[in-house]
């Protein structure tokens, strides 16, 4: 039994090393730092600017204030990474399974005495390595940078939610990693596999909340008399609806963590908030709070990467 | 061949089927160690299947594969250590160079350090790859790639190779390298090979014996001359013919002649095929009508015309076959 283990662990190993090093001597790797180095820098340079007003309007938690703040048109760090940060998993998935696939690498691969799994494992841990050694240096990049301009000393609590926020970052890309391995495995064509990837990204960041607006009008009116009986309905059912999204659970929980301002993410009656004390939450509160996101995209994750490999091991491995 | 050496690879009724689509029907097969075995027959007649099958990547709907006594469907990480498959059009990863390539299946199949890097040179030089070696794959041409590929099989030093169309899209000079080391492979190293091809002249020179596939099922297999014998007795005829003069009359003639099956014309060429044979009968026949007859060859031995046969054959009973088949082997589920 050890040495089975042992020896799924080597093919496992290998395919891991062979991947990372595929990503980093690749062309792909090069536009992804530049991506990442894009939106650090504008992040930053929106922090940077902007965070004199902030600092001026509130003086707790400035360190945080680096990854929330925006200025002008240029949106905050936090915003860049929801908006953009999906794209570092698609590049690095869409064409996993079918590129190997065309090049004829597959047969070969399959016909080693490693286990067929550790082909599609091994790309997902190298993808997954890959995504958080990028968000991670981004992420400290800016704290360092921010650091330096600003000269302000960050809390222990405060580098702590920036860790868990960048933990939430990497599970995120993580999932659009999942999602585009998927469409690799299930299109012929690298091509599409990226179109649908594309094609779902854009659903989950602009198409959903205007669906989801329609959809709860259509099912609590809020027109003359209704308007007070559904007010609240309505608005949790385009919450909930909303948050079938990654995009918008990735934004929920990345703003509770950093705004320690944040008590409640849900609609709260005016009965609900009597007698609450205006402060900041500690970080062990505001986990608790975005904890069901945290389970959410771990899940939504978990079960993209289970469909991929469901379908990988199930497909036919034949000669083009 | 002799027949003494041990089976290495066996299959007992493996069937594997696509829906209602039989792409193998029970075969029944015995390859001996150190023999070089040809899996001969058209596209799409269940050659690919079936090694995939034997290499344990495609699960059989019946029967069973067994190489070296390892069960290819149940314990297929084994089958794989042992076997080597070099697939239709072999690729590699372009970015990497050929020496990288073969290295990542090396470090695959556990080999390490100093004993992996001489195995890849051992190796490149024996495919005559050592100049290209340090090039990227993305770079080499068909034949390089089909060189690479032979060196790649090799790394995991197999007791059994099988490979799926290795001539295609060779020159001649390529071609001929490569039989000689399949040819060697088989006799200098003792190793087993099974190859599969449509291209009858290169198989036919560097094979010990060799199975002929129509439509997934094999229809016949032993030596050239055991296919050849076995045509015969099949008692299918082949005549080439070619008369002057050539008229309708003659073709009237032909077409009332006892025991001829069929008449193909082929430009000034007629090929008749017979139950019997007719030539004793036919030379006669044309004498007697003032026909002068300007060639006449009876055509059967070489592998073309075994094979063509077969393929009609098969073509023939298969149309026939196809209701039975399909209950028969429903039932055997």
């Amino acid at each position: 039994m050890e040495k089975i283990n042992e020896r799924k662990y080597r093919g496992l190993q290998v395919l891991f090393e062979k991947e990372v090093s595929d990503f980093i001597n690749s062309r792909r790797m090069l536009l992804l730092i530049l991506f990442m180095g894009i939106m650090t820098v504008s992040g930053l340079y929106g922090a940077l600017s902007g965070i004199e007003d902030a600092v001026s309007e509130n003086t707790s938690f400035i360190f945080l204030k680096l990854f929330t703040v925006s200025a002008n048109s240029i949106p905050s760090y936090n915003s860049l990474m929801a908006l953009l940060g999906p794209f570092i998993g698609l590049i690095m998935g869409f064409d996993a399974i079918n590129n190997e696939r065309s090049d004829g690498t597959l047969n070969r691969l399959v016909s080693q005495p490693i286990y067929r799994d550790g082909i599609i494992i091994g790309k997902f841990l190298a993808g997954c390595f890959i995504a958080a050694v990028m968000v991670f240096s981004s992420g400290i990049l800016v704290g360092a940078v921010g650091f330096l301009k600003t000269g302000i000393v960050p809390e222990a609590e405060e580098l702590g939610r920036v860790l868990v926020y960048l933990c939430f970052a990497v599970v995120y890309i993580a999932f659009w990693l999942a999602l585009s391995i998927l469409f690799s495995t299930v299109c012929r064509h690298a091509a599409t596999s990226a179109l649908a990837s594309i094609a779902v990204w854009l659903f989950a960041a602009i198409f959903i909340s205007l669906l989801a607006g329609i959809i709860a009008d259509a099912l609590y009116p809020l027109d003359g008399m209704n308007a007070m009986l559904n007010s609240m309905d309505n608005h949790s059912c385009e919450l909930n609806l909303n948050r079938l999204s990654p995009y918008y659970l990735f934004s929920e929980a990345a703003t509770t963590i950093l705004s320690p301002s944040v008590r409640s993410i849900n609609a709260v009656t005016m009965v609900q908030l009597s007698g609450a004390i205006s402060s900041y939450l500690s970080l062990g509160q505001s986990l608790l709070l975005v904890w069901p996101h945290l389970t959410a995209l771990c899940a939504m994750m978990l079960i993209m990467f289970a469909l991929s490999y469901v379908s990988f091991m199930r497909q036919e491995i034949r000669a083009n | 061949m002799d027949a003494n050496k041990e089976v290495i690879i066996s299959t007992e009724g493996l069937t594997k089927r696509y829906g209602d689509v039989v792409a193998v029907n029970n075969l029944n097969l015995e390859i001996r160690k150190g023999e070089v075995f040809g899996l001969l027959g058209p596209n799409g007649a269940g050659k690919t299947t079936t090694t995939l099958m034997l290499l344990g990547l495609t699960e059989p709907s019946g029967g069973k594969a067994l190489i070296n006594g390892i069960d290819c469907t149940k314990n297929p990480l084994e089958v794989k250590k042992q076997v080597g498959y070099l697939p239709d059009n072999v690729g590699f990863y372009p970015s990497m160079t050929g020496r990288e390539n073969l290295r990542f299946i090396g470090k695959l199949n556990g080999l390490r350090g100093v004993e992996l890097e001489e195995r890849i040179s051992l190796l490149l030089k024996r495919v005559g790859m050592e100049e290209a070696a340090d090039k990227k794959t993305g770079t080499y041409s068909r034949g390089m790639r089909q060189r690479l590929g032979i060196a790649d099989v090799l790394m995991k030093d197999p007791q059994v190779i099988i490979m799926d169309e290795p001539t295609l899209g060779i020159d001649p000079e390529g071609m001929r390298e490569l039989m000689a080391l399949i040819r060697e492979l088989a006799e200098k190293d003792g190793r087993t090979l099974l190859l599969s091809s449509h291209q009858l002249y290169q198989v036919q020179k560097v094979c010990d014996r060799m199975g002929i596939f129509v439509k997934g099922n094999l229809v016949a297999y032993g030596t050239l001359e055991e296919l050849g014998a076995q045509i015969d007795r099949d008692g299918i005829n082949t005549l080439e013919l070619s008369v002057y003069p050539e008229n309708r009359r003659f073709q009237e003639l032909l077409a009332q002649m006892e025991g001829i099956l069929e008449v193909e014309k082929q430009n000034d060429l007629y090929i008749i095929r017979s139950s019997y044979d007719i030539r004793r009968k036919l030379s006669h026949m044309l004498a007697e009508n003032g026909y002068t007859i300007m060639h006449m060859r009876i055509s059967g031995s070489d592998l073309d015309e075994i094979y063509r046969k077969y393929f009609e054959k098969a073509g023939e009973t298969d149309g026939k076959d196809k209701r039975k088949k399909i209950p028969r082997t429903a039932g055997a589920v």
